[in-house]
């Protein structure tokens, strides 16, 4: 029986999502795994919350997590890590962006971003990892590697060797490859203990 | 992996459909741009050897298509589930000329309305309009089952409707692909006036061969291959198609099931020995009830409605909770404010509607990125429906209102839409004496869909430069006497002629001109940001009603006031994020106090 597992990607239209997927997703390929990814474009897009759904497995017929089904998110801003807790379970593993986007009622000064929101999945024992996205993409020298080193930190939890993921990004990532393997591998360090 | 197997593939339903049609050996292809069927074109245009264009609506979309059939080429039109509405003329007539070239009209149904303004179930149009329509559940699918819909085209003279949904365009899987093979009708002038000259006389006739047909396909429907079934306990037998028969394979792997590629007309024998073979028959369908009608009405009873939802997305979860009451424990949703989409930074609509905002109008919207001037801080727009109802919808409440009530009426269109189905509004409304003012916001593009070209933009899809409709001239043309265009990021400017054409007895127009920033062109412009200088800023909130993504309020504690030498009452102050501002001078423009300026360089 091949692994199988459900990723949900999650975020802010604009933040490099469907970069971060689609590496992940074509790392999972190269396994000989079956993948199916779903996304939503249009006005779901515009700076509003996004998501999209990876599924691997033997065989993937639904191209939906269900909720309560998501053993892995991954969240490009903090809050976007807890709007989708009805997709985990007690298992799921959250890697979260540590950098916060304020919705448009807390930039108008109409409500308050939440203090402490990663609280949420603290107080379900949900294991969340933290990852300082922008340090890492400031530290390698390309402010837009956050992406990727959340995909890192993801990685060390998937049944895909490191180099594979390698090959990938050198396939798939046309510039700025050596800093975004850096962010990579500093992003896959955080989880690799 | 694209490398280690050249056959193989990872691509979206849209990106499949593309290759599809390229495979089949179309070559032309017509659409107008609607989620979620616009990377179609978008990615056929990168094949060799096919004509593809931009249609301004869905209805010319078809006709072109519709033309070229009877040249015999391969067609393929594709559209949103709205978009069919539009083009549903030319497709109840095209029905009875039938083709000679393979026409394939793809329709992309919204269930859930990700970005739709209604989820309707296109597939009553292939029941009303007696056409075949095909239905597939995933990329490969949409792939091999386009093809064999141009064959169908041929084969049995008709047009053939393919359902998409979100869940199928937009989501991606590894897909065998082939190779380019033309279709066998030959591309000529070829006259059959009484196949394509739809007089009632002919029409008659061609109603009678639209009788056989239908009987034609009854019969092949039961010998299709893409109608399969899948043998399984006989406890449970589901009918199903599209993605809900994805859905519900994970939900109940164990059930027989009759997946339908063809979802009409439906294989009757097929349903009869099905309906036989098991103990319990459901139909698992998204949105209306529409197989279960047809197969209660060949007098089988089964399960449909009474358990599966109606309305919106289907799921694995939803489909095993409604048919077995199964289902996991969930966490509650914690509570966090909402994340709605937004107006870019930049973005010339802003400026629009922040001086809508201050009026008290009615303002009767329409449908584009310019739909977000609905939310707050904006909240100005009072109506929206479809493709240009905003200049009908204003003639209607000034014609009801009556006196000078036109005064506080304004219909606010895009350049795409108003092009796509506003013009002929606009001659009733001089026509027929309505004095509102109605906003044409030219941001050059067709931008909700993704920046695609029109024809107001100078450009085609297929990259060639282009003739750009005039839109003073054009409202000119059709009566309008008053016609003024200003830059909207001119928020005081704007606001001007805003009050004076408002006043006017007379339809006017005003042409709110400035490019959208995601185009080419602006995105390589060189950005100054701005910035506030917190010595200036009071705290009024004058820029942050502007809703711009770039600005955010940073309240503040009276102490906290007090040690940076404000006063105590001040409440907070606004920032701007210089990594995301775009320059557009809007909240300078509003700024009282001086306070907003360019980032100076090298700070």
């Amino acid at each position: 029986m091949k692994p199988s597992g459900n990723i949900l990607f999650s975020g802010v239209g604009g933040q490099g999502i469907l970069l971060a997927s689609e590496i992940t997703a074509y790392a999972l390929l190269a396994t000989g795994l079956d993948v199916k990814k779903s996304e939503v474009h249009g006005m779901a897009q515009r700076g509003g919350s996004v998501v999209a759904n990876l599924r691997y497995g033997e065989k993937v017929y639904s191209p939906l997590i269900d909720p309560g089904q998501a053993d892995f998110v991954v969240a490009f801003e903090t809050m976007e890590a807890v709007r989708y807790l009805p997709f985990m379970h007690p298992k799921t593993k959250v890697v979260v962006n540590t950098h916060k986007i304020a919705p448009p009622s807390v930039a108008t000064g109409k409500a308050v971003y939440p203090h402490a929101i990663l609280e949420e999945l603290a107080k379900l024992h949900i294991a969340t990892f933290p990852v300082d996205g922008f340090g890492i993409a400031r530290s390698v020298g390309e402010i837009r590697a956050a992406n990727l080193a959340l995909v890192g930190a993801l990685s060390s939890f998937l049944p895909v060797a490191e180099e594979v993921f390698l090959a990938v990004m050198e396939e798939r990532l046309p510039r700025k490859l050596a800093e975004n393997i850096a962010a990579f591998k500093k992003g896959r360090q955080i989880t690799a203990a | 992996m694209a490398k280690a197997d050249s056959e193989k593939l990872w691509l979206s339903g849209n990106e499949a459909i593309a290759r599809g049609a390229w495979e089949a050996g179309v070559t032309v292809a017509s659409a107008y741009p609607g989620t979620p069927s616009t990377e179609i074109l978008e990615n056929l245009v990168k094949y060799d050897d096919v004509y593809t264009e931009w249609a301004p609506n869905e209805k010319v979309a078809l006709e072109v298509g519709l033309g070229a059939s009877f040249a015999g080429a391969r067609v393929l039109v594709t559209m949103k589930h709205v978009g069919l509405n539009v083009a549903a003329d030319p497709l109840f007539t095209a029905s009875y000329t039938g083709c000679r070239g393979g026409l394939v009209i793809v329709n992309a149904d919204d269930p859930e309305m990700h970005s739709s303004q209604n989820e309707q179930d296109n597939r009553n149009y292939a029941f009303a309009a007696k056409l075949p329509m095909l239905e597939p559940s995933d990329p490969q699918e949409a792939l091999t089952m386009l093809k064999e819909a141009f064959e169908l085209s041929e084969k049995y003279d008709t047009p053939v409707l393919f359902r998409t949904t979100t869940r199928l365009a937009h989501v991606k899987s590894l897909i065998t692909v082939g190779s380019r093979t033309l279709g066998p009708v030959e591309v000529k002038i070829a006259k059959d006036p009484a196949k394509f000259v739809m007089l009632p006389g002919n029409a008659r006739a061609r109603r009678q061969t639209m009788v056989g047909r239908q009987q034609e396909l009854l019969a092949f429907a039961d010998t299709y291959a893409g109608n399969r079934l899948e043998k399984g306990d006989p406890k449970r037998g589901i009918i199903t198609a599209g993605v809900a028969y994805l859905h519900a394979k994970e939900a109940l792997p164990d059930a027989s099931f009759l997946k339908l590629g063809m979802s009409w007309p439906l294989p009757e024998q097929m349903i009869r020995d099905f309906a036989a073979s098991v103990d319990e028959l459901i139909i698992v369908e998204e949105l209306d009830p529409f197989h279960e009608i047809h197969i209660k009405a060949m007098g089988i009873s089964c399960l449909g409605k009474e358990k599966i939802p109606a309305t919106g997305e289907l799921n694995a979860a939803i489909i095993k909770r409604s048919l077995t009451g199964e289902g996991p424990d969930l966490f509650a949703p914690a509570e966090m404010p909402m994340r709605p989409p937004n107006m870019c930074p930049g973005c010339p609509h802003r400026a629009v509607f922040y001086n809508l905002s201050k009026l008290d109008v009615f303002v009767s919207g329409d449908i584009g990125c310019y739909t977000l001037g609905f939310l707050p801080p904006l909240s100005a727009m009072d109506s929206c429906v479809c493709m240009g109802a905003s200049i009908g919808v204003a003639h209607g409440l000034t014609k009801a209102l009556g006196g000078d009530q036109y005064k506080k009426t304004v219909a606010v269109i895009g350049d795409s839409t108003f092009l796509h189905s506003g013009i002929n509004s606009l001659a009733n409304m001089v026509y027929n004496k309505s004095h509102a003012t109605l906003l044409i916001l030219d941001n050059r593009i067709t931008a909700m869909t993704g920046q695609q070209q029109n024809p107001a933009s100078g450009g085609t899809l297929m990259g060639e430069a282009a003739h750009a409709v005039d839109l003073e001239q054009l409202c000119r043309a059709v009566g309008v006497a008053h016609v003024t265009t200003v830059n909207p990021h001119d928020i005081s400017g704007t606001m001007k002629v805003l009050k004076e054409e408002l006043e006017r007895d007379a339809t006017s127009v005003i042409i709110c001109r400035a490019p959208c920033v995601l185009i080419p062109e602006m995105r390589q412009k060189k950005i100054t940001p701005l910035t506030i200088s917190q010595a200036h800023c009071t705290g009024c909130q004058a820029c942050v009603r502007l809703g711009c993504p770039a600005i955010s309020w940073q309240p503040l504690t009276p102490e906290e006031a007090r040690e940076l030498g404000k006063k105590e009452k001040q409440k907070g102050y606004a920032r701007i994020s210089a990594e995301m501002c775009n320059g557009c001078g809007q909240c300078q423009a509003v700024c009282k106090f001086e306070a907003i300026s360019e980032v100076e360089a090298g700070s």
